[in-house]
């Protein structure tokens, strides 16, 4: 099985992504987890100027089959939340590093993007993950 | 016939396991004069003399098929039709627990969508659960869902001083633990000199950012009605808090008044007895719960929707089950996911049956005997009717004598359960009565419920006579 990946993005090994956008960091879910998930009904996020940390959860995506933590690949104060999520779940399925990002940090420490994966890297825990048996 | 389902064979098998040569090796502990001790019972009864037997005990009992009940404070006498009793003892209602595949059910299913869809046209609300344990759990309910929508940044929680007093009490016991800041319950709120208003500007005082939410009963606690301008002002400011304005309301009341929905509720609660369920002897009841559409993800328990199936007919599902309920507990609004079935089917009977006309008149019904009682009672001296405000089916009468004193001679010489003794949750109105009138009381009975106060200034209960005499014999 294949997945996308956003070469601009680096990754957690819990399935987040973060990407710089100017003075701000974008966070989502991977196209990993998004299928793991499959179709995503609901999805609850911090406020803006919530502060989040590496590592601890930042909100909760729920689909059909399960109800998972989203947890921030990066620290900082939330800025800004993905509002169009509550009616559009499902962008989370159809373009999960696009349209479906979560939520927008301004990162305390950028330091921080240096301890997770780039893409490549993430591919191939990716690849190691399924052939493990996956999730 | 042998109820025993394991044989001999079967018993020496675990006895060798367990290493015991006999069953009674396994009784060893017990000295043995206690093993088979001699009863003294009497001979064995037929059938019909069991019933003879159980019949005399139900007699003794007091019921209010035999009684007049001038007794609310949460728990209402109000008249079900029998066609309640009829449908809800039906089996395919009466025998059923908790589908586990709920869709199976499409006839449970279909009653609670129509319960809810009730709920909401009585409220004013968007979405109606399929109701919690009883009015006190409801509103517990709802501080819960406030203190989620808070997102843990607002921990303050303003309950109303005339919030049902055991409403509160179940507020604390849920909220235990979760280091809340509990105000309100004692602001002044009461006396002849409060205006109407008052006692709710004397809540809006104590918001602030940390406020999760404001509970407010209407009518109130002592029957007292908060006009809807009154609420919409309080509604407004709690709103101007970025707090959530809940509102615990009497549902037959909601047959006559304005519902909370339309003076600023984020969520309605209230006690669904009144409607289609006996008072018994406290339960069980139902709660019911109603909020904005906005909202339900932040709710406990579980909504019913329609939908339609593949080929496009109609078909009932569970909408909304929070699935952290199930899996994610410690991410729950609440664990408790239950609802009261059956009692909510005997609402949802009892509203469809009485419709919007019957459930207005039931409601005028009380409104006018109320004020027909207060006015009487009022003019009879050594009493004085305290509830200057507008009031629904309850209002407070300050009595001459206490009240248990007064509530024991009406019960032993009139067949009268009195109203509630106020004193106990109101230490400052010792000697205090919230009397309650119902379409189920008469003229007749409130005449004599009249003459019976009058009388009772100047009796002594039974209990204090038979004493008195005792000398004389």
């Amino acid at each position: 099985m294949s997945y996308k990946y956003d070469s601009k993005a680096r990754y957690a090994k819990s399935h987040e992504w973060v990407r710089l956008e100017g003075n701000a960091a974008a966070v989502g879910v991977s196209d990993y987890a998004q299928h793991l998930l499959s179709d995503v009904v609901y999805v609850d996020l911090p406020e803006v100027g919530d502060s989040v940390a590496a590592g601890e959860s930042l909100g909760t995506v729920e689909s059909v089959k399960a109800a998972e933590d989203a947890y921030s690949p990066i620290s900082g104060e939330v800025i800004e939340i993905n509002t169009a999520l509550e009616d559009h779940p499902e962008w989370i399925n159809e373009d999960p590093y696009g349209k479906a990002w979560l939520i927008k940090v301004a990162p305390s420490d950028t330091g921080e993007l240096a301890g997770l994966m780039d893409a490549v890297a993430y591919e191939a825990y990716v690849n190691e993950e399924e052939e493990k048996g996956g999730h | 016939m042998n109820y025993i389902p394991n044989t001999d064979a079967d018993r020496a098998e675990m006895l060798k396991v367990v290493g015991a040569g006999s069953v009674a090796e396994l009784f060893r502990d017990v000295p043995e004069r206690y093993r088979f001790p001699t009863l003294a019972l009497p001979p064995a009864l037929s059938e019909m003399e069991v019933i003879e037997e159980l019949n005399a005990l139900a007699n003794e009992n007091d019921d209010l098929h035999h009684l007049a009940c001038f007794l609310g404070a949460g728990a209402y006498n109000h008249f079900v039709p029998s066609v309640v009793d009829f449908l809800l003892h039906r089996s395919e209602f009466f025998t059923a627990y908790t589908p586990y595949q709920p869709e199976i059910s499409q006839g449970t299913l279909q009653a609670h969508y129509e319960y809810q869809s009730m709920i909401c046209a009585l409220t004013g609300m968007e979405v109606s659960n399929v109701s919690h344990y009883d009015g006190a759990t409801a509103a517990a309910e709802a501080v819960i869902m406030a203190l989620q929508m808070g997102r843990g940044k607002r921990n303050k929680v303003i309950l109303s001083p005339t919030l049902h007093p055991q409403y509160r009490a179940v507020v604390h016991t849920y909220t235990q633990g979760m280091a809340l800041e509990i105000v309100g319950e004692d602001v002044a709120w009461v006396g002849p000199s409060a205006g109407s208003g008052s006692a709710l500007e004397a809540l809006a005082a104590l918001l602030d950012k940390q406020t999760a939410c404001v509970i407010v009963q209407n009518p109130d606690f002592l029957g007292r009605l908060y006009t809807p301008a009154e609420m919409q002002a309080l509604a407004d400011q709690v709103h101007a808090a970025g707090a959530q304005f809940v509102v615990s309301a009497d549902p037959i009341s909601l047959g006559l008044f304005v519902p909370p929905g339309q003076y600023g509720a984020d969520v309605v609660t209230g006690e669904g007895q009144p409607m289609g369920n006996a008072i018994s002897f406290g339960g069980p009841y139902l709660g019911f719960f109603a909020m904005k559409k906005d909202d339900v993800r932040r709710s406990a328990g579980r909504i019913v929707g329609q939908t339609v199936d593949a080929d496009g007919q109609r078909g009932f599902v569970l909408t909304l089950s929070t699935r952290e309920q199930h899996i994610r507990r410690e991410k729950a609004s609440s664990n408790i996911c239950s609802n009261q079935a059956l009692n909510a089917l005997a609402a949802a009977i009892y509203m469809a049956a009485m419709g919007k006309y019957g459930l207005r008149t039931v409601a005028e019904l009380s409104y006018h005997k109320a004020h027909y009682a207060a006015g009487l009672i009022g003019q009879i001296p050594g009493y004085e009717v305290v509830s200057r405000w507008p009031f629904f089916k309850e209002f407070v009468v300050r009595c001459p004598r206490p009240v248990a004193t007064i509530n024991e001679i009406l019960l032993d010489r009139y067949g009268m359960v009195g109203g509630y003794d106020l004193g106990g949750d109101y230490p400052g109105l010792k000697d205090h009565m919230l009397l309650c009138v119902t379409e189920m009381n008469s003229k007749a009975q409130i005449d004599l419920l009249v003459e019976a106060l009058q009388e009772v200034t100047t009796m002594n209960p039974d209990r204090l006579e038979d004493e008195a005499e005792a000398p004389h014999e």
